[in-house]
């Protein structure tokens, strides 16, 4: 029986996360990111790496087969092997990951996006709830996080100011994001002088809609070494869902989020960053209990999802995230986390360490 | 034992969603050219492949079109179809065709409609010229070309279809 084959992030870029992406189009969104991440390798296009895998949303496009479209920015001709899922992109990297340690490729590149402001992106939200006893009552994204951080106050486990505390902490962050679209020094007595907008949360404790896409190339450590690119390893991923319905779980926690870590064997060693895909503030106060965070791990240095929420990318980007202070040496280890469906249903979890 | 209820066989829910669609930075240029009657596609810088209506992207290379190339009104047949069923809302009766066509200096085909001619002559490599709107009518569509008609040139071979320059078929010398 031969090893797995270790897999190497490479390679990652991100694009502003623009509130209107103006006349651009979805191909003109995924088209500077590819540049980068083939310039950052040194490769000329999709026909260099083995497989493609993309992450976008047909809803959010509103437009059958709308991902085809994303193939225009690829240089698909001769065929290249590609696929595509129907969620954020950090699930393409797992497909992706799954493709190499089957052999079946040494290099992937992936990808994500959306431009989320065509449409009205909570109503737009909620249709991905049962189609039979939610989807027909149009409980939108906000109103389920509400309710969600409603539980998780009335237990005790957080407040209207340990969230605005999120907030504020996540808009630190991004002052060193250049790609943030929401970043400052603000005071936690601020963001509560405003009202909410569906109670318990205020509009500061929602991520705000977001426009754009990241990529991301993968190989074989092998690979990595005979690119003779800088790389971080991706030790372990996993990722697991909860039921479809709502009254079934505690949304108090996460314990899809956990069991994923475990899987991805967080527990194996220190966990310096944790960047978290957490759309509203409350969410990452689940997460990081959840998870078990120790205090000395920095959460979402990057401003995570508060700072910027690209539908179908911000998942793979926290990956990304914690990839780039691995190569810049600011860190040995980390964790990336990615979240899917209504109140933290489905959840994945990355484990990255220096090569 | 409680009665019988009658079971649940079917449930309505529809979807409405409302978007603001965007064309594209690309093809925004392209519109808004049409709109003052002139075809423009874009250039590869790659392979040199011309694209109208131009999405902003060579799908083949991978890479961003910015060259604009202002093209003629003539092109060549690709390939056809004849529509015999009525299609709801449409304003055109069946039999009507409906062709792929390349514009000259182009290398990839649009569908378009075609007219002032017997269906049953359409044939691939027929050259054909665009019959346009009045100009007060001109909008932000390629409806602003009302159909294409076929012209009096020699057929083009097919391996020459979606090859040929701006200067068009006779320019071949």
């Amino acid at each position: 029986m031969t090893a797995m084959k270790e897999i190497a992030v490479v390679a990652f870029s991100q694009s502003d996360c623009l509130p209107k992406a103006g006349a651009a189009n979805e191909v003109e969104l995924i088209m500077p990111q590819l540049r980068s991440v083939f310039e950052q390798v040194g490769l000329n296009n999709a026909q260099d790496v083995d497989f493609v895998c993309s992450g976008s949303c047909d809803y959010l496009q509103g437009a059958a087969f709308a991902f085809v479209a994303g193939v225009d920015a690829l240089g698909a001709v001769p065929p290249i092997k590609e696929s595509h899922v129907e969620m954020d992109a950090a699930w393409a990297l797992y497909e992706s990951i799954l493709k190499i340690r089957m052999g079946q490729a040494d290099s992937a590149l992936i990808y994500g996006f959306a431009k989320a402001s065509s449409g009205e992106l909570p109503i737009v939200l909620s249709q991905q709830l049962d189609p039979y006893y939610l989807a027909p009552l149009w409980v939108d994204s906000v109103s389920l996080a509400a309710m969600q951080a409603r539980l998780l106050i009335e237990k005790g486990l957080a407040s209207e100011r340990s969230m605005a505390e999120v907030v504020a902490r996540a808009r630190k962050h991004a002052l060193d994001n250049a790609h943030a679209q929401a970043r400052g020094e603000v005071s936690v007595e601020s963001l509560l002088a405003a009202e909410t907008v569906v109670s318990p949360l205020r509009e500061s404790d929602c991520a705000p809609v977001a426009d754009g896409a990241s990529a991301m190339i993968i190989c074989t450590v092998e690979k990595a070494r005979e690119w003779g690119v800088p790389y971080a390893r991706i030790s372990g991923i996993d990722h697991r869902i909860e039921t479809h319905n709502l009254g079934m779980r505690d949304l108090t926690d996460s314990p899809s989020t956990r069991l994923a870590a475990e899987g991805a064997g967080m527990q194996h060693g220190p966990v310096e960053v944790a960047e978290l895909y957490a759309p509203f503030s409350h969410q990452e106060i689940i997460l990081s209990r959840a998870l078990g965070l120790e205090p000395d791990t920095v959460i979402s240095p990057s401003g995570g999802a508060m700072a910027g929420n690209l539908m179908m990318a911000s998942g793979l980007s926290r990956v990304g995230e914690v990839f780039r202070r691995i190569i810049s040496a600011d860190i040995t280890r980390g964790i990336a986390h990615a979240t899917s469906g209504p109140c933290l249903q489905h959840n994945l979890v990355a484990v990255l360490e220096k090569g | 034992m409680s009665e019988e209820k009658e079971a649940v066989t079917g449930m309505e829910a529809p979807i409405y969603l409302q978007y603001n669609f965007t064309a594209g930075s690309a093809p925004a240029r392209f519109l808004k050219r049409i709109r003052e009657g002139v075809l423009t596609g874009q250039r590869c810088p790659r392979c040199a492949n011309v694209y109208i209506p131009p999405r902003g992207s060579c799908p083949a290379c991978g890479v961003a079109t910015e060259e604009e190339v202002e093209l003629p009104d003539k092109a060549t047949v690709q390939s056809f179809t004849v529509v015999a069923i009525p299609i709801p809302n449409n304003p055109i009766k069946p039999p009507f065709v409906i062709a792929n066509l390349v514009l000259d200096g182009a290398n990839i085909s649009f569908i378009h409609l075609m007219s002032e001619c017997e269906n049953a002559d359409v044939h691939i490599g027929q050259r054909v010229q665009a019959v346009w709107k009045p100009e007060s009518e001109w909008t932000y569509a390629m409806d602003n070309i009302r159909y294409f008609r076929p012209i009096a040139e020699p057929d083009v071979p097919v391996d020459m279809i979606g090859k040929l320059p701006i200067t068009g078929w006779e320019g071949q010398g």
